[in-house]
C-alpha cells in the first residue's frame, strides 16, 4: 500500500504531502496499521528519524509493532483503541519542547484528529507532517447534533447519533479534525439520492 | 426621531414585516441590472441621513425583535457563538466601539457613563441597565463578545491577523447564510470561504484579503452581499436545515411575492485598537418581493439580475428550485424601461 | 492612507546622548486612540522644503490614550529624520501623525513569549511588555545593547527577573543559544534591531527546529539613504528626480503622483507599485516583496527601494 493519491479539491480540504525526514529531530509519531508503513519508509529513506521519535502505535498487530521496534525509535507506545491512545498522546505533547515535530500516517480522521489535538496544546501547524495511507473513511461531523461518525465510507451516510441522511462535504474544520455532513433531504424529507462509495 | 420598535417574530407564524419607511430605507444590493461578484467597497459610515449607511451600526424597527429571536437561538445552541481564548480582548474592543457609537449616534435610546475602567451602560429599548469593569469579564453576565453582541443587530465575526492571513477565531452568528460558526471557528480567510464557487478561481478572495490586511485604525469599511430566503428567518443556519429546509420547496406563485425574500448582508469592516483584531459585522435585512417591488427601479432592476444569474450562483445562494416561479413574478413588474444609477429608488417611487 | 491627527510636543527627554523620548498628545486636547503593543505611528516632518513621514513603534502604555510616546536614535549617516527630530523639535511644537497600525503584533494564542531586542529596537517590546502584564502572560525578555551611550532600554525598562540586560561594553553578551533551547511548545519569539540579530535569531530557530510561524521579527525601518536616480511615470511621461537622502515615495509626493502608503518601512505593502520598463538594478531593500517578485523586476515598494541603471518606468 502506498501514499494516497486524492483529486484537487477546495481550499480548506487538508493535502496529505508525505512524511520527508528532518533528520535527528524530536518527534512525535503516530499511525494506524496501514500508516505504519509510511513510518518504516520514512526510516528507510533515512534511519536518523528515529533517534528521538516516540512512536504511538494505534490498533496494529504484534507484527507491526515488532517490525517498527527493530527501527530502534527512542521509544514505542501502543494502545488498541483511539481513545487510549489519546491519553498516551497527551503526555508525550503536554512536555514536549518547541522543535518537535508531529508525524502522522493513516486515515484522515486519525491525521485529522491527532493533528487538532496537538494544535491545542500549542503546537504550529507548520510543525506537522502527514501521509494518507489506507481506507479513503472520513470522520465526519454532523452540522446539526455535532455528534462524530467516525470511518464513513459513503455518500450519504446515516449520523450515528441522531440518525438524519447526511452528505458528505469535502468541507473540513482543523479544529475539529473532522469532514462536515449536512442533512441530504432536508428541503424534500424522504428523497435520498443513491449511496456511493467515497472516493479519493 | 421617534421609531416604534415591531412585535414580530422570525420563525414560527413569521409576523416579521417592513414598514414603509423601512422599505423606502432598505439597502437594496444591485447597482447595475446584472450582477457578479466584486469587492464593491466604500467608506463606512457614510450615507444620507435616515439611510442604513448613516451611522456605524444601524438600529431599525427590527431592533428588538431580532434580539429577542437571537436569544431563542442561542438558547437552543449555545455554540452560536463562540470566541477562541486568545480573542477575549477582541471581544473586549468591539463592545467598546458599538457602545461607544450607540451611545454618540442614538442618544435617546443608549447612554454609556465611563469612569476609569467603571463603565455604566444603559439600553432603553432592552431595558439593560448594568455597571461592569471594562476589561474584567468577571463584572459581565456573558463574555465580552457574547454580551454586546446580544444587543446588537447582525452577526458579528472577529478575525485575529497572524501570518499574512486572516483567522475567524470568534464570532456571534445566528443569521448567516449556510455556514456553521462552530464548524468554521479557527480557519483562515480562505479556508472559511472555501464552500464559495468561482470566487476563489476569479482571485476575489485574494483581493479582498490584501484589502483587510490593510484596513488601519480610524478607518472602516463596507461592501453589500445577498442571497435569497423563504420566510423572514434569520435563523437559516445549516444547523437547522432539516427544520426549515422544507419551507424552501413552499413557494407557489400564489404566494411567491409575500414569502420570498430577498436578505441583504450589510456588512463592515473595522481595525479594532487593542486587539488589532478586524471585526467583521454582518448585518442583515430582510424584504419580500412584494415590497420591494413597490420601488418601481428595484421590480425592474430585481427581475433582469435574477432572470440573468449565473446558474451556479443562483444554485450557490440557494433560490435556483424557485429560480423560474421568482423570475416570472417578478417580470410584471419590469416594463423594459431603463433604469437609473445607483442603489437609490427614485423620488417619485413612494 | 491613515487617517492623520494633530499633536503637540509636550515632553522631550534625553534618555541617552543618542536617543531622546517625545511625547505627544492631541491639539484638541481629546483622548488619542488606543493601541496594540508593537504598533507605530508615522511622524510628518517639514524639513525645509522635504516633508518626511517617518515611522515609529509606539513606547508608551497601549491603552492610555491621553498621549503617544516614542523614542528616536539619532543618526547622522540617516536621510535626516532622526536629526530633524533631535535639532528641530521642541515642546510646544505642532505635528501631524498618523493613527497607530500595527505589523509586528503579539500572538496571543503564544504559551509564553520571548522579545529579544537590540539597540533601538527595543521600542515595541516596551508597549508589548505592558500588554503582556495586563493579560498576564508568561513572558521574557532580552535586551542587547552594545554601549550604554545608545541603550535606551536603561531607562525604559522596568526591573523584573523576566527582563535580562546584555550591554557588551559592559561584557555581558547575549546567549541566543541558551534562550531558544528548552522552550515549550507554543512558544513565540520576537526580534527587533539590526538585521545581524534578525538573522542570528531565525538562523538559531531554525536550527533548534523552531517552527517558522513561531518565529516573527520587525527590522529597523528607516529607509537608507544612497545615490541620487530618475524615474518615469508612465502613464504621463513625467520624469522624477530622487535625491540621495530622499526617499523614491517622497519623491513621487514631492511631484504630486498620488500614491497609497502605510507603513513607509516596506513591511505593509500598501505603496508597491509595478514596474514596466526595468534597464538596471533595483535596490530592494523592503520585507514586502518576494525572492520571485525582485527576480522578475516587475514591481519595486518606493517607500524603501532606491535605482541604479539607466531607465526605470513606474506603472503609475
Amino acid at each position: 500500500m502506498t501514499q494516497t493519491r486524492f483529486s484537487p479539491s477546495i481550499p480548506s480540504r487538508p493535502v496529505y504531502s508525505g512524511l520527508v525526514s528532518c533528520g535527528s529531530a524530536l518527534s512525535i509519531m503516530v499511525a494506524d496499521e496501514a500508516g505504519a508503513a509510511a513510518l518504516t519508509d520514512l526510516a528507510r529513506s533515512d534511519a536518523s528519524v528515529m533517534d528521538k521519535a516516540h512512536l504511538l502505535l494505534i490498533g496494529v498487530s504484534q507484527a507491526t509493532v515488532q517490525e517498527l521496534s527493530a527501527l530502534t525509535p527512542r521509544s514505542l507506545s501502543q494502545s488498541p483503541t483511539v481513545q487510549g491512545a489519546e491519553e498516551i498522546f497527551d503526555a508525550l505533547i503536554a512536555h514536549a519542547a518547541i522543535g518537535t515535530l508531529l508525524f502522522c500516517a493513516g486515515s484522515e480522521g486519525l491525521i485529522g484528529q491527532f493533528s487538532a489535538r496537538a494544535m491545542r496544546f500549542g503546537l504550529s501547524p507548520d510543525a506537522i507532517q502527514s501521509e494518507h495511507r489506507g481506507s479513503v473513511a472520513r470522520r465526519m461531523q454532523c452540522v446539526h447534533c455535532k455528534g462524530i461518525t467516525e470511518d464513513v465510507t459513503t455518500d450519504p451516510f446515516i449520523c450515528g447519533h441522531c440518525g438524519l441522511t447526511l452528505f458528505v462535504r469535502d468541507h473540513f474544520s482543523r479544529r475539529l479534525g473532522a469532514f462536515q455532513g449536512v442533512c441530504v433531504d432536508a428541503e424534500t424529507p424522504g428523497d435520498i439520492p443513491e449511496t456511493v462509495e467515497i472516493r479519493p | 426621531m421617534t421609531l416604534q420598535f415591531n412585535d414580530e417574530t422570525f420563525r414560527g407564524d413569521y409576523t416579521f414585516h417592513n414598514s414603509p419607511h423601512a422599505v423606502r430605507r432598505f439597502p437594496f444590493p444591485f447597482d447595475r441590472d446584472s450582477y457578479m461578484y466584486s469587492v464593491n467597497i466604500e467608506q463606512h459610515p457614510g450615507g444620507a441621513a435616515g439611510t442604513p449607511f448613516e451611522f456605524a451600526f444601524d438600529v431599525d424597527e427590527h431592533y428588538v425583535s431580532e434580539m429577542r429571536d437571537r436569544a431563542i437561538t442561542l438558547a437552543e445552541d449555545a455554540q452560536r457563538c463562540q470566541s477562541l481564548p486568545h480573542m477575549e480582548l477582541a471581544g473586549w474592543d468591539l463592545l467598546e466601539l458599538i457602545m461607544v457609537s450607540k451611545a454618540r449616534d442614538y442618544p435617546h435610546w443608549f447612554e454609556l457613563t465611563r469612569d476609569g475602567n467603571a463603565w455604566r451602560w444603559i439600553n432603553k429599548p432592552m431595558g439593560v441597565d448594568d455597571s461592569f469593569t471594562f476589561l474584567d469579564a468577571s463584572t459581565l453576565p456573558y463574555g465580552p463578545l457574547e454580551y454586546i453582541t446580544r444587543q446588537a443587530q447582525g452577526d458579528f465575526a472577529l478575525l485575529n491577523e497572524r501570518d499574512g492571513n486572516l483567522w475567524l477565531d470568534a464570532g456571534m452568528i445566528t443569521s448567516q447564510a449556510d455556514w456553521s460558526l462552530d464548524f468554521d471557528v479557527g480557519m483562515n480567510f480562505f479556508e472559511w470561504h472555501a464552500p464559495v464557487p468561482k470566487a476563489g478561481k476569479m482571485g476575489v478572495f485574494d483581493k479582498a484579503l490584501k484589502f483587510l490586511l490593510a484596513v488601519n485604525q480610524g478607518q472602516s469599511y463596507r461592501r453589500l452581499n445577498w442571497t435569497m430566503t423563504v420566510n423572514p428567518r434569520l435563523d437559516t443556519s445549516p444547523e437547522n436545515y432539516h427544520k426549515w429546509g422544507p419551507e424552501k420547496r413552499s413557494i407557489t406563485p400564489d404566494n411567491v411575492g409575500q414569502r420570498q425574500f430577498l436578505r441583504v448582508e450589510l456588512q463592515t469592516f473595522w481595525r479594532l485598537p487593542r486587539s488589532n483584531a478586524l471585526a467583521f459585522p454582518i448585518r442583515c435585512y430582510l424584504a419580500s418581493l412584494e415590497d420591494l417591488c413597490t420601488q418601481p427601479k428595484w421590480g425592474r432592476r430585481l427581475h433582469r439580475v435574477l432572470r440573468d444569474i449565473d446558474p451556479d450562483l443562483a444554485d450557490y445562494k440557494g433560490f435556483a428550485v424557485n429560480q423560474p416561479t421568482i423570475v416570472d413574478y417578478l417580470s410584471n413588474f419590469d416594463d423594459g424601461a431603463p433604469t437609473s444609477q445607483g442603489i437609490y429608488p427614485d423620488a417619485s417611487g413612494a | 492612507m491613515s487617517t492623520q491627527l494633530k499633536v503637540t510636543v509636550a515632553e522631550v527627554e534625553a534618555l541617552t546622548p543618542l536617543v531622546k523620548r517625545f511625547r505627544f498628545e492631541a491639539a484638541d486636547k481629546t483622548p488619542l486612540p488606543v493601541f496594540s503593543g508593537g504598533a507605530h505611528i508615522t511622524v510628518s516632518m517639514q524639513d525645509g522644503a522635504r516633508l518626511r513621514h517617518n515611522a515609529y513603534s509606539l513606547i508608551s502604555d497601549p491603552y492610555d490614550g491621553s498621549g503617544y510616546e516614542i523614542a528616536v536614535r539619532r543618526d547622522d549617516q540617516g536621510r535626516g529624520g532622526s536629526k530633524f527630530m533631535h535639532e528641530q523639535i521642541a515642546v510646544g511644537d505642532t505635528l501631524t501623525i498618523s493613527v497607530p497600525a500595527n505589523l509586528f503584533q503579539l500572538d496571543l494564542r503564544a504559551r509564553k513569549h520571548i522579545l529579544i531586542g537590540g539597540g533601538i529596537g527595543i521600542t515595541p517590546f516596551v508597549a508589548q511588555l505592558r500588554q503582556l502584564d495586563m493579560i498576564g502572560a508568561p513572558y521574557e525578555l532580552h535586551y542587547a545593547a552594545h554601549s550604554r551611550d545608545e541603550a535606551a532600554g536603561l531607562a525604559l525598562l522596568p526591573q523584573a527577573d523576566n527582563i535580562l540586560i546584555h550591554v557588551s561594553q559592559d561584557g555581558t553578551r547575549m546567549d541566543l543559544g541558551r534562550i531558544l533551547a528548552d522552550q515549550p511548545i507554543g512558544t513565540h519569539v520576537y526580534t527587533c534591531g539590526p538585521e545581524t540579530l534578525i538573522s542570528a535569531v531565525a538562523a538559531e530557530a531554525a536550527a533548534k527546529g523552531w517552527p517558522a510561524s513561531a518565529v516573527h521579527s520587525e527590522a529597523f525601518t528607516a529607509p537608507p539613504p544612497g545615490e541620487p536616480f530618475e524615474v518615469t511615470i508612465g502613464s504621463t511621461g513625467q520624469t522624477v528626480q530622487v535625491g540621495a537622502d530622499q526617499t523614491l515615495l517622497e519623491a513621487l509626493e514631492e511631484a504630486g503622483v498620488p500614491i497609497n502608503w502605510s507603513c513607509r518601512g516596506g513591511a505593509c505593502g500598501q505603496c508597491e507599485t509595478s514596474v514596466t520598463t526595468c534597464d538596471g538594478d533595483i535596490e530592494h531593500n523592503d520585507h514586502w516583496l518576494s525572492e520571485a517578485d525582485r527576480a522578475a523586476a516587475r514591481a519595486i515598494m518606493p517607500c524603501m527601494s532606491r535605482f541604479r541603471g539607466d531607465h526605470l518606468v513606474l506603472d503609475l
